[in-house]
């Protein structure tokens, strides 16, 4: 037996915690939006300097099992998928850190017909159930369950695609909320893209566990 | 022109009640470098041997199936099986120069083939030490005993050696695992350049030599060929577990 399945066995442990935090991350920056929780932006800055801290480990690690183990097959595809799923889970931080940013700028709570209408608890429901679902999806090795995160991400599209004229019809009805409205404009394309993420997430754990390409619509 | 430098054809093959090989059906393409992996004892080099019937000085082999070498049956009754090792070149494991020069380790092919032309012979065994590329490294010393190079240079004076006779077919027994890296090197950019005009068999245990030199890679488990495919695939998405556990190392 050689030492690569231990190496592999940490590379995915390092995962899971990452994105777990990653997760948490998402979770406190809809609490900060929804309570305008000034307070927590503090914490969710300094997270995300972990974020970043792990995102360096897994490539250094990557780079080392691929340079002292010469992994292949399924091995080669974990080192390959959790590559991009570390790219993918850095980025879900960053777009939960800068809504944090968002919240700190807000110079009074937002307007809970604003949160509604704008969809933004349903985008948060949908997106982070994502993120648990791909998450539990890699832990079990269970491409089935990564498969159904691609209709969710269908859900946080629509939302999305009609947000501009919501946005614009609120704005009208509540013009002293404009600056707000706007901010949620961009939380709306945030979780809108950590949706993609989430969803390119699968996509590489239905690669690394079925050898199968799904990127850009091709069907595996 | 047959389609396949070697097909072989349901091939069982029995060292006594032993059974080292089971139904094997495979082919290779002319310009191809093919690697067999797979755990010692899994039958790889018994089919290699089979290719030049070496498996015939072996007391108690016997086989059914059919194995063809340019569409020609080699174990048809009219085959000469000195002409057919001729076609057929070997290199084994250990470099096995002859303890003669380095020139009449190349000739020695030629003439045991009844060329006493010595204009062609020396035409000849230039060609080939050059093909092998060690013509630089020789050059000044053909007269030298080739028990005086190098590990390396041995081996590739005995891919010059096989190469002199004009093989159809060149089968490696393990070319490089006695040699280090540098030399090791230097063959597989050799197979690399002698596919253009021949076609290889390589049996290696080095999972990285095998992707780095080969065109297709067939695994064989207890005398059975379990996969054969182009070499990216086998190792990026083999289709039978026991093939992703062989190349990963989680047995053999």
């Amino acid at each position: 037996m050689t030492h690569i399945p231990n190496e592999l066995s940490a590379l995915k442990s390092t995962i899971i915690d990452m994105w777990s935090l990653v997760n948490s991350q998402m979770v406190k920056s809809r609490y900060a939006l929804e309570h305008f929780d000034k307070d927590l932006v503090g914490e969710i800055a300094n997270n995300e300097k972990r974020v970043d801290a792990y995102e360096l480990k897994l490539n250094m690690d990557c780079e080392h099992i691929l340079a002292l183990y010469n992994p292949v097959a399924n091995d080669l595809r974990l080192v390959l998928s959790a590559l991009k799923t570390n790219y993918n889970l850095e980025r879900v931080g960053d777009y939960a850190y800068n809504i944090a940013c968002l919240v700190k700028d807000l110079e009074h709570p937002i307007d809970p017909e604003c949160m509604t209408e704008m969809g933004i608890s349903e985008m948060y429901d949908t997106a982070l159930k994502m993120l648990t679902n791909t998450l539990t999806a890699f832990e079990k090795e269970d491409s089935n369950l990564a498969r159904e995160v691609f209709r969710k991400d269908e859900l946080l599209d629509k939302i999305k695609n009609r947000s501009n004229r919501v946005a614009a019809d609120l704005i009208l009805k509540k013009p002293q909320e404009a600056i707000n409205i706007l901010s949620l404009l961009s939380v709306v394309r945030k979780l809108e893209r950590v949706g993609d993420q989430t969803k390119n997430m699968a996509e590489e754990l239905i690669f690394y566990l079925e050898a199968k390409v799904l990127r850009h619509g091709q069907k595996g | 022109m047959p389609d396949y430098k070697v097909e072989v054809k349901n091939l069982d093959l029995f060292y006594g009640d032993f059974q080292a090989l089971k139904k094997i059906n495979f082919t290779a393409e002319p310009n191809t470098v093919t690697a067999f992996i797979g755990p010692s004892g899994c039958g790889k080099s018994t089919l290699l041997r089979m290719f030049n019937r070496m498996n015939d000085l072996i007391d108690g082999v016997h086989f059914t199936g059919e194995v063809y070498i340019d569409g020609n049956d080699i174990f048809a009754k009219n085959i000469d099986v000195d002409n057919l090792r001729k076609t057929v070149g070997m290199v084994f494991q250990k470099p096995n120069p002859f303890p003669k020069s380095i020139f009449e380790n190349v000739a020695y092919g030629l003439r045991v083939n009844g060329v006493s032309d010595k204009h062609f012979i020396e035409k000849k065994v230039i060609d080939s030490i050059k093909k092998a590329a060690l013509w630089d490294e020789v050059k000044d010393k053909l007269k030298k005993s080739a028990m005086e190079l190098s590990g390396g240079q041995q081996q590739r004076l005995c891919i010059a050696r096989a190469l002199a006779v004009e093989p159809a077919l060149i089968l490696m027994d393990e070319p490089a695992s006695a040699l280090d890296p540098i030399s090791t090197g230097k063959i597989e950019d050799l197979i690399f350049e002698l596919k253009n005009q021949y076609s290889i068999i390589i049996v290696t245990h080095n999972m990285q030599q095998a992707g780095r030199v080969s065109d297709y890679t067939a695994f064989f488990y207890m005398g059975e060929l379990v996969e054969w495919n182009k070499t990216k695939t086998i190792f990026t998405s083999p289709d039978d577990i026991r093939t992703q556990n062989y190349i990963t190392g989680r047995f053999g």
